[in-house]
This record gives C-alpha cells, structure tokens and sequence, in this order.
C-alpha cells in the first residue's frame, strides 16, 4: 500500500498544500460574478476534484489556483505562500495535449525546462524525460512528432511534460475529456498509478461524476451562477481504485449523493 | 443446417448485392491527360480563329507566329543579346522589390501583430494605405526616384509589402488560447513566447502572404517598367506592342511569366523545407 493509502486510511491530518480563502472572480465590473467565496484546502498527498455543470466556474477557479487569473477578493496560498503568478511548482495539464508541432515528443516535454532554464539544461534533463516516457509507456516514441501520436498518446505526453520539473501540485483541467471513453477509464487509472508513484496532490477539474468518484479522496461539488462549492464530499474507498468499483454499492451511493447534490445546484 | 452460425448469402437465399461504384470518365484518366488536352484544344482554337480571317493579326497573331517568336526571343535570351539584359533589369528589380518587401513587411507585420499600439494605431493606416490602387503611385516614384531601376524597385516592394504585412500579423495571432496558457504557465517571457510559439505557429501564414507577395512582386518591377520606362522586360514589350509587333509581346510575356513561376516556386519550397509539420497549404497554389 503507497504512502498515500495509508495517510488517508489511518485519518491523520496532512499537510495542506493549498489552502483558498473567500476566493471570488468578478468579470464585466462586478456584473458577473464567477466565483463567489469559495474556500478549500488540499492536503498533501491527497486528490480532489470539482465538479460542477459547465458555466460554474470551475476553470476559472483552476486558472486563479494556478496564478494565471488574479483573484477578486480572497487569498490562495501553495505551501504557505501566496500565489501572485505562475510558479514552477505547478504542473497544470489542459483538455488538449497542447503539443508543439515542430516539436518531437521529447522536446515537447522538456519545453518547462528549456523556457526556465535554457536549451543546454534541456539537454541534460533529456534522460529524465526517457524515463518520463517510460512510465506512461510511451517509451520508442522519443523521436515522433505529435502529428504521430494518437490522441490518448498525445495526453499522456503531456502528463510527461507536466511532471518534468517535478510540481508539488499538479492542476488538471478535464484532461481526458477529448478522450474516447474507453481511452478515458484507462488514462484514468494511469492517473492514480502516476499520482501515488509520486504521492501528489492534485486537483481535478471534471463534469463527469463517476470519473471525479474514481479517482477523488474529496469531490467538491460546485453549483453555477454565482460558482460557489455547496459541499465537500469525502469517498471512502480503498486505493488504488479499480474499474470494478464501479459497480460497488458505495460507489453508487456516493455517485448518488453528488447527483443528488448537482440537480440542487443547478435549480437553485 | 441448425446449428449453423454464419449463414452466406447464398444459403439463405438471398443473391450478394455487390454493386460497382460509379466514377466519371475524367476522374479515371490521369491529370496530365486532362490538362494536355485542355491545352491542345486551346491551342487548335487559336490556331483556327487567326487563320479563318475573322480577327486581324495584330489583334490576334497565328500561333505558328507565335511560336516562331517564341523561338526567336528563347535564342537570343540564351545567345545573351540587349534581351537577356533586359531580362536581368527585370529580375534584379524583381528580387531586390521582394527583399524590400519582406524586411519592411516582417517589421511592421512584428509590429502590428506582437505590440497593442501596433495593432489599435498602425494597423488601420496599412488597411487604409492596403486599400488604394497602388499601381498609381508609379508616376509618384519616378518623380522622386528617377526613371532608373529604383522607381521600379519602390513599386514592386510597394506591391508586395501589404500580403506580407497581413500574413505577419495573423501569423502571430495564430497561437491557440492553450498553447498561450501553456506558456504563461511555464513563466515563458515575452520574447521566449514569440520565437518559441508565436512565430513557428505562424509560419503557415506568413508563408501564404510570401507566396501571393512573390507573384504581385513581378506584376509590380513590369509596371513601374510600362509606366515609367528604364531598360527592363516592360520596356520590351512596351516597344514591341508599340510596334503592332503582337507576336513579340505574347512572348515576351511567357518568358516574364517564368520569373514569377520562379519566384513561387522558390517560395513554395522553402515553405515545404521550413514547416515541415503542416503541408496542407504547400501544394495548393496562393491558398484563400
């Protein structure tokens, strides 16, 4: 069992890595309010997700989280420091792979390090990136370009260059969602493996109930219009996750709940 | 027969509906077929109107003429008399115009395209300037820059400048939101953002403004030549239609039409060479 399980199944309290407070966005001089007072911590070590209908907020509050978006009112620390821009220990991962054409995949990954810290320690971080590569089993395809990949390859060549410069934190923005279903519960669960190989926190943004159920320690549940989390929901199921939870009772149960918890949202 | 899984169409009575895919006769034959007969049918109509009387030669020259022309002005190019001469006032108006055109576009295209007064002050006055018959600037040159190779220079760069500029400029728009956020998320400075993203996402573009820039640029050097005299292939074929010498100007104009080919072609290839990572636009000439 990873470091991982065991914090979360023995209920000690890690350390946070993120802690929101009060975070609201306000777009057109205050007429629309996106997000409106959500506070949230992530522990480390620990996955959570947001879901919430489109039009929530939801990447609106990553954007912030990732220091890409200033925020209205409210504060947002990563590991104990105020997040006024973006950080190198942030891996963030979008719904495209977001590859550079002209680019091999190995150029692709190292780009963080190339724009931070020059081609030369690009160079050197390259066996690094091999072995990136490996992990999401991508390995012999050092050399291809993107137009080579298809699209499951694509993403987790981006998980690759996400995880290069080693981010405390990784923010996920739907990744999968382009995927086929099929791609999708498989990248999924190669998510997990990679998170707890690395024991990361990470964050998910993600409309999908049963993939937010799969892969979350906590499914924050958001509802639109102004975008505010209503609940925090914890799931309590043993890591690593299966396919076969799916059709486990408490999956359903928890399925259920945030359902339950959405139509709310979403007619109030 | 019962257990039977896989029935063929056969034993359950039913006959294949295999049926043969319809494909027009001019689908099948090759491209070169096409375009030879095409071309033989022109040239047989030519040949037919100008001996039939019914148009005079000075309008329309026998295509027998023609190509005698066509023979003579090929021999005297490679034999390096007063038209190969010509020929070279031509195409060193054509390529310094189009070096011109290409360091001022790519400068104001950088301009318009990277900076927000660029693109909320500069840009309206090129659309403004884009928008004027430009060809009538020639007699402006030739006041300012004399009826020598620079008045003729000017036009063509003049010509040729605006496809550059304008492909520049949406060149470096043509990044994705994403591929934006990605390098903002990585703390890409503003200068690493444009050598790293912008400007190889806008190659394709940049390339399409170049290659309409390539065949304008030649329209431009034979202009200023037409309106403003000097010793170039313009001259030529100014003298030769002054003349009532039909013949000579249709090949005149063939043989200048090889600079332009040239022109594309070489611009054509380096677009190839250079964005090897979307070929979709390098085949099809001055893609829209």
């Amino acid at each position: 069992m990873s470091a991982l399980a065991k914090l979360v199944s023995a209920g000690e309290s890690p350390r946070s890595v993120y802690e929101i407070t009060g975070v609201s966005r306000f777009f057109n001089d205050g007429k629309v309010v996106a997000l409106d007072g959500v506070s949230l911590t992530l522990p480390k070590g620990e996955f959570h997700s947001v879901i919430g209908s489109s039009g929530c907020g939801k990447t609106t509050l990553l954007k912030i989280m990732a220091g890409l978006l200033p925020p209205s009112t409210g504060s947002v620390l990563l590991g104990g420091t105020p997040v006024l821009g973006p950080r190198d220990d942030i891996g963030m991962m979008f719904q495209q792979a977001t590859l550079l054409p002209w680019r091999t995949t190995v150029e692709n990954i190292l780009l963080p390090i190339a724009v931070r810290h020059g081609q030369k320690a690009a160079q050197a971080e390259r066996p690094r990136a091999e072995q990136l590569l490996q992990l999401v089993g991508l390995a012999g395809f050092e050399n291809a370009y993107p137009s080579e990949l298809s699209g499951g390859m694509a993403q987790r060549a981006a998980i690759c260059r996400m995880l290069i410069s080693d981010p405390e934190v990784l923010l996920l923005d739907e990744p999968f969602s382009a995927l086929d279903e099929i791609t999708r519960d498989f990248m999924n669960l190669e998510l997990q493996r990679v998170c707890m190989e690395r024991e990361a926190s990470a964050f998910l943004i993600t409309h999908s109930i049963s993939e937010a159920v799969l892969l979350s320690d906590v499914v924050h549940v958001m509802s639109a219009r102004p975008g505010r989390v209503v609940q925090s929901v914890r799931i309590n199921l043993p890591r690593p996750r299966t396919l076969e939870m799916l059709s486990l009772p408490e999956f359903g149960a928890c399925a259920t709940s945030i359902r339950n918890l959405l139509d709310k949202g979403a007619f109030l | 027969m019962t257990d039977q899984v896989y029935l063929s169409a056969e034993t359950a009575g039913i006959t294949d509906t295999v049926w043969v895919e319809t494909k027009s006769w001019s689908a099948r034959v090759p491209r070169w077929v096409s375009m030879t007969v095409l071309m033989a049918l022109f040239l047989l109509g030519w040949q037919t109107l100008s001996v039939s009387g019914l148009v005079s030669p000075l309008i329309l020259p026998t295509l027998s003429d023609t190509l005698a022309d066509l023979e003579f002005v090929g021999r005297s190019l490679v034999s390096g008399s007063y038209m190969l001469t010509a020929f070279w006032v031509t195409a060193s108006e054509v390529l310094v115009g189009f070096a011109i055109a290409v360091a001022v576009g790519v400068s104001l295209g950088v301009l318009v395209g990277e900076t927000t007064f660029g693109e909320r002050a500069v840009m309206p006055y090129i659309v403004a300037i884009d928008t004027m018959p430009k060809i009538a600037f020639a007699p402006l040159f030739v006041s300012w820059l004399g009826f020598g190779i620079g008045s003729k220079v000017a036009l063509a760069a003049f010509i040729s400048v605006f496809p550059i500029v304008v492909g520049t400029a949406a060149g470096l728009h043509a990044a994705s939101a994403n591929e934006r956020m990605l390098f903002q998320s990585i703390r890409a400075s503003r200068l690493q953002t444009l050598v790293m993203l912008k400007i190889p996402s806008g190659l394709p573009q940049f390339f399409t403004g170049l290659k309409i820039a390539s065949i304008s640029v030649v329209g431009g050097a034979v202009a200023g030549e037409l309106l403003g005299g000097g010793k170039g292939f313009g001259e030529l074929i100014r003298a030769a239609a002054a003349q009532l010498d039909t013949p000579r100007v249709f090949s005149l104009i063939i043989y200048l039409s090889l600079l332009g080919v040239l022109m594309f072609g070489l611009v054509s290839w380096m677009q190839y060479k250079f964005v090897f990572w979307d070929r979709s636009s390098t085949t099809r000439s001055t893609p829209q």
